[in-house]
C-alpha cells in the first residue's frame, strides 16, 4: 500500500517535471522566435549601412540618376516621393476622414452601410498590384491622365484609404458618449457635434492613422510600376510656385515622375556591383523616412494612451 | 401697438425659422459629402471589376478560357504565343507555400509567447519592434533577399541560381509573421480571463493552457490570421519581382528561379506595351485571376473574423 503511493507520488512528480520542462522550453522557443524577428531587422541594416554608406553624400541628394553609378543620385526619386505624397495626403485624408465620421456618427444601419463596410475590409486585403492596375485602366488610359503625379497620388491614396477610415474609426469610437449627448442638450446639430466635439478629440488618434498609411505609400512599388512610372528622369517637375503671375502653378501634377521605389529597383536590377551600392543607399534613405513616420505614429498613440483619461 | 408687437414677433418666428431651415440645409449637405466618401470604397471595388472584368473580356475573346486554365506554358509576347496561367500560379504558389511555412510557425509561436507568456514589459518593447519590422517597404525586402539572403544560401546549397524562389519565400515569410503574431495576438487577448483561470484552477501550466484552451477558443481568429497571411503572400509583388527573376518557369522546385503573377505584371508594365495589345490586356487577365484568389481569402478571413467577435 504505502509503495503504492511512493509510486504514485514519484509518478506525479515525474509528470509535473515534464511539464515544467515543456514549459520552459517553450518560453525559450518564443523568445528565441522573437530573437529570430530582430536578427533578420539587424541583418538588413548592417547589411544596407556596410554596402550604402560610402554613398550617402549631400551630392547622392541633389543629383539626378546617371548612367555613371558614382554620379547617380536620387533628386529626382526624393522629389517625384514628396510630390505624390503630397497628392496622396490631400486626397486620402478628407475622404477618408469623411467616410469615418459618416460611419461612426452618420450611418444607418442599413443595407447600403453593410455594403461600404464589406467593400472596406475587401479593398483592405487587396494585392497592391492590383490597384495599380485600376490606375492604368482608368487613370491613364480612360480619363488620359496618363503616367503623372496626379495619376501616382490618386492610386496610393485610394491604396491607403482603408487605413485612414478604419484608424479614423477607431479614434472616433473612443470618445464617450456622453460627449455627444452634453452638446446635443445644448442643441448642437449633428456636425456642430461632430465639428466642435468628436473631430477635435479624435484628431491624435486619426493623425496616427495617416502617418501609418503614408509610411505605407511612400514605400509602395508595385502600383506605381504599374501605371508606368519612367525610371529615368533628369530633371524636375516645374515649381508649383512662381514670381510671375499667376504665382501659383499646378504644372507638376501632370508632370511625369519617378519615386525612391522605383529607383530602388532599377538600380537593383542593374548587374554592376556599383549600382548595388547605390541601391542600397537609397534604400537606407527609404527605410529611414518610413521607420521615422512608423515611430512618430507608435509614439503619438503611446503619448494618447497614457494622457487620455475620459 | 399691440399689432406692432405682433409683427416683430412675426419677424422673429420668421428669423428663427429661417434660420432652422438654412441650418437643416446645411446638415444635409454636409452629411450628403460624408456619405459621398464613404462611398469612394464602394465606387473603388467597382473600378476595380470593371477594370479587369473589361480588359479581360477583350482578352478571352482571342484566348479560349480553357486554354488560360490548362495550357502548360506562358509565352504571351513570342509569336508562338501561349497563355497558361498554370505557369505563373506554380511560382505563386511555390513562393507562397514557402512564406508561409516560414510566417504560420513564427507568427503563432510569437504570438502565444507575447499574449500567454511574456511579462507587460516584454510585449511593450516587442509589439512596436515588429510593427517597425512591418513598416519596411517590400522593395526593401527584396533588395535583401536578392543580396543578402541569397549569398548567404549559396553557401549552404551548391548551385543555387542567383534568382530563386526559396529566397524569396524566405524573406516574404519574415515579411509576413508580424501581421499574423498581431492579429493572432489579438484574437488570444480576446479570450476571457475566466476561461485561463478556470484551466489554472485545474494545475494546468500555462502551456497547456495556452495550447488547450486559449487556442482553441481563439481559433477562428487566428485562422483568419493565416488567412490574411496567405492573402498577403500571394498578392505580394517587389520581392517576388527582385528576387526570383522574371522567367515563366512551371515547376513547384524551391531551388529554381520563377516569375509569379504578380512578378509578371510589373515586369510587362515597366516595359513599353502599347496599349490595346494581347500583352497588354495579359496583364488584366493575369490581375482578374490574382483578385479573385485574394477575394476568396478575404471574404475567408472576414467571415471567419466575424465569427469569433459574435463569441465573446
Amino acid at each position: 500500500m504505502k509503495a503504492l503511493d511512493t509510486s504514485a507520488r514519484e509518478g506525479m512528480r515525474a509528470s509535473i517535471a515534464t511539464q515544467k520542462r515543456r514549459e520552459l522550453l517553450f518560453s525559450v522557443l518564443g523568445f528565441a522566435a522573437l530573437f529570430l524577428m530582430f536578427v533578420t531587422f539587424v541583418a538588413l541594416f548592417v547589411d544596407m549601412i556596410s554596402s550604402g554608406m560610402d554613398r550617402l553624400t549631400l551630392d547622392f541628394f541633389t543629383h539626378f540618376a546617371s548612367r555613371r553609378a558614382e554620379q547617380a543620385g536620387i533628386l529626382a526619386a526624393w522629389v517625384g516621393s514628396f510630390t505624390v505624397m503630397l497628392v496622396t495626403a490631400f486626397v486620402a485624408v478628407p475622404i477618408g476622414v469623411g467616410a469615418g465620421i459618416y460611419l461612426e456618427e452618420y450611418a444607418p444601419a442599413n443595407k447600403l452601410t453593410a455594403i461600404i463596410e464589406i467593400n472596406i475590409n475587401n479593398l483592405a486585403g487587396v494585392p497592391s498590384i492590383v490597384y495599380g492596375l485600376l490606375a492604368l485602366g482608368m487613370f491613364v488610359h480612360t480619363l488620359g491622365l496618363g503616367a503623372t503625379v496626379l495619376t501616382a497620388g490618386l492610386t496610393l491614396a485610394l491604396l491607403i484609404l482603408p487605413i485612414v477610415i478604419v484608424s479614423t474609426r477607431e479614434a472616433i469610437r473612443s470618445i464617450p458618449g456622453m460627449i455627444r449627448e452634453a452638446a446635443y442638450a445644448l442643441g448642437a446639430t449633428r456636425w456642430q457635434v461632430v465639428r466642435h466635439h468628436v473631430l477635435p478629440y479624435s484628431l491624435p488618434g486619426i493623425l496616427t492613422g495617416v502617418i501609418i498609411g503614408l509610411s505605407r505609400a511612400i514605400g509602395e512599388t508595385a502600383p506605381i510600376v504599374t501605371i508606368g512610372a519612367v525610371t529615368f528622369i533628369a530633371f524636375l517637375p516645374e515649381s508649383p510656385i512662381s514670381s510671375t503671375a499667376p504665382f501659383v502653378s499646378f504644372d507638376w501634377l501632370m508632370s511625369p515622375f519617378t519615386a525612391m521605389p522605383i529607383q530602388i529597383f532599377n538600380w537593383t536590377s542593374r548587374p554592376e556591383a556599383a549600382f548595388q551600392q547605390n541601391a542600397s543607399a537609397a534604400a537606407l534613405v527609404l527605410v529611414a523616412m518610413t521607420l521615422v513616420m512608423n515611430a512618430l505614429a507608435i509614439w503619438l498613440r503611446f503619448r494618447l494612451r497614457r494622457n487620455l483619461k475620459w | 401697438m399691440s399689432s406692432t408687437a405682433t409683427g416683430t414677433a412675426r419677424a422673429v418666428v420668421g428669423n428663427r425659422m429661417r434660420y432652422q431651415a438654412s441650418r437643416h440645409i446645411k446638415e444635409r449637405i454636409v452629411e450628403l459629402v460624408l456619405l459621398l466618401s464613404a462611398m469612394v470604397a464602394v465606387f473603388t471595388t467597382l473600378g476595380i471589376v470593371y477594370v479587369l472584368v473589361k480588359e479581360s473580356l477583350v482578352f478571352f475573346r482571342a484566348v479560349p478560357i480553357w486554354d488560360f486554365i490548362s495550357d502548360s506554358q506562358w509565352t504571351p509576347l513570342f509569336s508562338d504565343a501561349h497563355f497558361g496561367i498554370g505557369v505563373l500560379l506554380s511560382g505563386t504558389l511555390t513562393s507562397s507555400a514557402i512564406a508561409l511555412t516560414v510566417a504560420i510557425p513564427l507568427g503563432t509561436i510569437i504570438a502565444i509567447y507575447l499574449s500567454e507568456f511574456a511579462s507587460e514589459r516584454v510585449r511593450e518593447i516587442w509589439k512596436p519592434v515588429l510593427e517597425l519590422l512591418a513598416g519596411v517597404p517590400t522593395i526593401v525586402f527584396g533588395y535583401f533577399a536578392l543580396f543578402f539572403v541569397t549569398p548567404m544560401l549559396q553557401q549552404f546549397i551548391p548551385g543555387l541560381p542567383g534568382f530563386n524562389l526559396l529566397s524569396a519565400g524566405l524573406v516574404m515569410g519574415v515579411m509576413i509573421v508580424p501581421y499574423i503574431s498581431s492579429i493572432s495576438e489579438d484574437a488570444m487577448r480576446a479570450v476571457p480571463m475566466s476561461l485561463r483561470e478556470g484551466s489554472y484552477a485545474m494545475g494546468a501550466t500555462r502551456l497547456q493552457t495556452a495550447l488547450r484552451v486559449v487556442v482553441p477558443a481563439a481559433f477562428s481568429g487566428i485562422a483568419a490570421a493565416y488567412i490574411l497571411g496567405i492573402s498577403r503572400a500571394v498578392g505580394e509583388t517587389m520581392i517576388v519581382a527582385v528576387a526570383a527573376g522574371m522567367q515563366p518557369n512551371l515547376t513547384l522546385n524551391p531551388t529554381q528561379p520563377a516569375a509569379t503573377i504578380t512578378a509578371y505584371i510589373v515586369q510587362v508594365a515597366k516595359g513599353d506595351l502599347p496599349h490595346g495589345s494581347v500583352g497588354y490586356q495579359t496583364i488584366f487577365a493575369a490581375g482578374l485571376t490574382l483578385f479573385l484568389v485574394t477575394l476568396v481569402f478575404n471574404l475567408l478571413g472576414f467571415w471567419l473574423r466575424r465569427r469569433y467577435r459574435e463569441v465573446y
